[in-house]
């Protein structure tokens, strides 16, 4: 074996291998069980999930194409083995416009094809039964050094009236609902990720945002704040409790219950 | 060209060797190649540190809260040798810092540009001499900033290499937040100044100072590169500037422009803003965006020269590369908006952004068709730098590839922030950036020296360099696929992440292995610049002017004979002489109408 036939190999090692890893995460069990997109309890996750699976396959055969090539020229025209003259060429016109408008072409499908997955998960707030009043939101989630404060709007449906229920860390919600959370800092950045909800947002000072999103599956999730946001960044984490409707209700009047005791206690300590 | 180089003019042997010729030969020098090596040499020591730091950020995902092996008790006493979180910010803040603005950014432009842009046009020197000392002499007061920053009690500055406000701008945000942050600040400024002293002077010299006969399609797309990263530069550099200063303004004057009214941080007094934060996020990524291809840029240039000369064949597209490479440069303005898309900016510009963003992809796709046909019909000689270059091509695909994913808006949402996007700055910046740099410094080494570095260990330090980056890089898309977020000191109390110790072990000892590989490197680079084979003029059989000038190129004027320019720089293989090369400055022979470069 010549030294050009050995390095033409490690380069081709690089598409076997790189697609190899990718097979062994996305196929389940193996030494990579577990390791790839994690369970989506969301609605509107599929079409992200499918969206990267798509992009993945479509990148995917650039990557084996491009690399095979780069293989196949290295192997070929190694000059050890090649008794051929160079093929003394400046270029191809028409190579250069097909290459130029097809990849165009591609990355344009992709960018008009993913807009409403985008509208819908960022722009289409979500409205009462009627169609045309705003949902209200649920609660109030506070992003602060290094802990999620949540403040939920109680039946009157406002935030910051005398029936808000007060939770630190711990967001529980009703499955199958649409959800509308307002989202706030109170001090530095941080960002409310979901990563089972594929839901992140940035929290940042001075604006209130709102984020919206519908389970379907019950369970507890984790809440990562995926914006650094000091020393303690990596322990700023919550959790997302995904209840049936009557759970949700139950857990709810106790926590009211819970609440008002408390409360009632410092009241009468003055 | 002036006074003081009649100094350097290399008599600096016997009598003529006093402290003042040798403080202007090698320290105060206005010579471009000496200023060239003083970059190139500096950055390799910083490559050094950022390496380190990277390996202590490695040592924390691998083995969190565990006692660091040897130098721990050392270097953390006061924590019995871990790592603490505060540590952690400081150490991702630091290796960022200094591998982004004191070896990516220095070495191609200060290292390469300085040493390659009056060789590859046939010049005696940059345009302006002084500037150019003046722009490698402003990285001091940078180093000594960062350094103060680095080390200032009780923690360095960890508002990650973006500083994102408030947690950069409130000082009682972080431990770091203290001076260090100011230091920090500081720093990155002063960067900023020695960059744009350089990329004027790049930009008059090019365009200015080419030798007879040298049009500027009839540069090598090295300069071309540097050139237009010196425009880059020019334009986006100032927006940095002022975002810093205005940093500096907050944190140390009180004024509020990234800071909104009512913000209470840690307990501390309420703050009078007024101000966005956002703001700051804007203003840093429409320079930091260009900044990024600022990195890319010279080293695709430098690796079409490497590729072509080593295929023994013309670029394939000469004019498309160029165009691509402007075009990459223009687009690169409008698309720092996709740092932002989950930012909490107005949604519909993020879909601007999207598209812009999805466009960018397409000068990068054309550069590498046009790579991979430049050896297509080639004789390839796989050499050290040619295999470096090789790499690049193939390593740059997947860095290009994964960007594709977080342009998708949509995906972005849940890949942002996330070891995905590690992966993919790494495989352009590390496997891409680096790759070129080491390279080009193979392929140059013999210009700048006289002597050439040895093959075989070039060949191992590239082989297992190589095996452990990809070990190191491509799992690291893995985890990004599953969720795994940057900047935690410890992810594994997720329950989504805890699973994911294994690989990241597996990762830390490959990051070991390919930090260890480069000691092949440094004892081969040393070595070969005392002891190493001595070589000619041209010991690539290379066209472009550099090879025409001695090696290494006579003192302070680089030329022994004035070089007059004929063609274009790729003509190897060319039928109108016997050679497989034909430099640019050799005569057509007698008969042969002279080519219009073929395009």
């Amino acid at each position: 074996m010549t030294v050009g036939r050995f390095w033409s190999l490690l380069f081709l090692l690089v598409p076997v291998l790189g697609v190899a890893v990718f097979v062994f995460a996305v196929v389940p069990g193996g030494i990579f069980d577990n390791h790839w997109l994690p369970e989506d309890i969301s609605q509107h996750g599929k079409v992200i999930d499918d969206l990267f699976m798509f992009i993945l396959y479509l990148t995917g055969v650039i990557f084996i194409v491009t690399g095979a090539l780069l293989f196949w020229f290295c192997w070929k025209y190694d000059a050890e083995k090649n008794p051929e003259p160079v093929k003394f060429s400046h270029g191809s016109h028409t190579l250069e416009i097909v290459w130029s408008i097809l990849p165009a072409a591609i990355l344009l499908f992709i960018a008009v094809f993913q807009m409403d997955a985008w509208a819908e998960n960022k722009m289409a707030y979500p409205t009462k039964d009627d169609g045309k009043t705003k949902k209200p939101a649920l609660a109030l989630v506070t992003g602060r050094q290094f802990e999620w404060r949540i403040q939920y709007a109680g039946p009157d449906e406002k935030i910051g009236t005398e029936d808000d229920l007060h939770v630190v860390n711990d967001l529980h919600i009703p499955v199958n609902d649409e959800v509308v959370l307002r989202v706030q800092s109170q001090d530095v950045l941080h960002s409310f990720f979901l990563p089972n909800v594929r839901i992140k947002h940035d929290l940042v000072p001075g604006m209130q945002q709102h984020v919206w999103f519908q389970t379907k599956k019950t369970g507890t999730y984790d809440i990562v704040c995926a914006e650094l946001c000091g020393w303690g960044h990596y322990k700023m984490r919550g959790r997302l409790i995904v209840e049936s409707k009557d759970d949700f209700e139950v857990w709810y009047a106790n926590a009211v219950q819970e609440q008002n005791r408390t409360s009632n206690n410092v009241d009468s300590d003055n | 060209m002036n006074t003081s180089s009649a100094a350097s003019h290399g008599h600096g042997h016997g009598e003529g060797m006093s402290l003042n010729h040798f403080i202007s030969t090698y320290v105060f020098s206005k010579d471009h190649k000496m200023i060239g090596l003083q970059f190139l040499f500096t950055t390799l020591l910083w490559f050094i540190v950022g390496g380190l730091l990277a390996l202590g950020i490695r040592w924390q995902l691998a083995y969190p809260w565990s006692d660091m092996p040897i130098i721990g008790g050392r270097l953390f006493s006061a924590e019995g040798g871990q790592i603490s979180p505060e540590f952690y910010t400081t150490l991702f803040t630091m290796h960022a810092t200094v591998m982004i603005f004191f070896v990516i950014i220095p070495i191609l432009a200060g290292a390469f540009g300085n040493y390659l842009i009056p060789l590859m046009i046939g010049a005696d020197d940059m345009a302006f001499p002084t500037l150019n000392m003046l722009s490698y002499w402003f990285m001091w007061p940078a180093f000594v900033c960062i350094g103060i920053s680095f080390l200032t009690p009780p923690y360095g500055a960890g508002g990650g290499w973006t500083s994102y406000p408030p947690l950069s701008a409130v000082r009682a945000a972080a431990p770091g937040s203290q001076m260090a942050q100011t230091w920090w600040l500081m720093g990155v400024t002063l960067v900023g100044i020695s960059s744009m002293m350089g990329s004027v002077n790049y930009m008059t010299t090019i365009i200015q100072m080419r030798a007879p006969g040298l049009s500027m399609f009839r540069l090598p797309l090295t300069i071309w590169s540097m050139f237009i990263t010196a425009v880059l530069q020019a334009f986006a550099l100032p927006v940095l500037t002022a975002g810093g200063f205005m940093q500096i303004l907050d944190r140390m004057l009180g004024t509020g422009f990234f800071l909104p009214e009512g913000l209470v941080v840690n307990n501390a007094d309420m703050i009078t803003g007024g101000g966005q934060p956002l703001l700051w996020q804007h203003l840093f990524w429409f320079y930091s965006h260009p900044a990024v291809y600022i990195m890319i840029l010279p080293a695709m240039g430098m690796v079409s020269d490497i590729l072509s000369c080593f295929a023994r064949k013309p670029i394939f597209g000469y004019k498309p590369m160029v165009y691509s490479i402007s075009g990459i440069a223009g687009l690169g303005f409008i698309v720092w908006g996709h740092h932002m898309f989950v930012s909490g900016m107005n949604p519909m510009l993020g879909m601007t952004f999207m598209v812009s963003t999805m466009m960018i992809a397409l000068p990068s796709a054309v550069k590498v068709f046009n790579w991979l046909c430049t050896i297509w019909g080639g004789k390839v000689e796989f050499t050290t730098p040619m295999l470096f270059s090789l790499s690049f091509v193939s390593m740059f695909v997947i860095g290009g590839l994964s960007g594709i994913f977080m342009a998708a808006t949509p995906v972005d949402i849940f890949i942002h922030d996330t070891y995905y996007i590690v992966a993919h700055f790494h495989y352009v910046l590390f496997c891409g950036t680096a790759m070129a740099v080491m390279g080009a410094i193979y392929f140059w080494f013999p210009k700048m020296f006289g002597r050439a570095m040895n093959e075989t260990a070039g060949k191992w330090h590239f082989f297992l360099t190589f095996l452990f980056m990809n070990g190191t890089f491509y799992l690291m898309h893995i985890l990004g696929a599953v969720g795994f977020p940057r900047r935690l000191a410890d992810p594994y109390h997720y329950e989504t992440f805890k699973h994911l110790l294994p690989m990241n072990r597996f990762i830390t000892w490959c990051a070991v292995g390919m930090v260890t590989s480069q000691i092949i490197f440094a004892v081969n680079f040393f070595y070969s610049i005392f002891k190493g084979q001595k070589v000619g003029r041209n010991p690539w059989r290379s066209n472009t002017l550099e090879w025409f000038a001695p090696s290494p190129p006579v003192g302070h004027g680089n030329f022994d004979a004035q070089p007059i320019v004929y063609r274009g720089p790729y003509e190897y293989g060319s039928p109108e002489v016997d050679t497989d090369n034909y430099p640019q400055t050799e005569p057509p022979p007698e008969g042969v109408e002279p080519s219009d470069d073929g395009h």
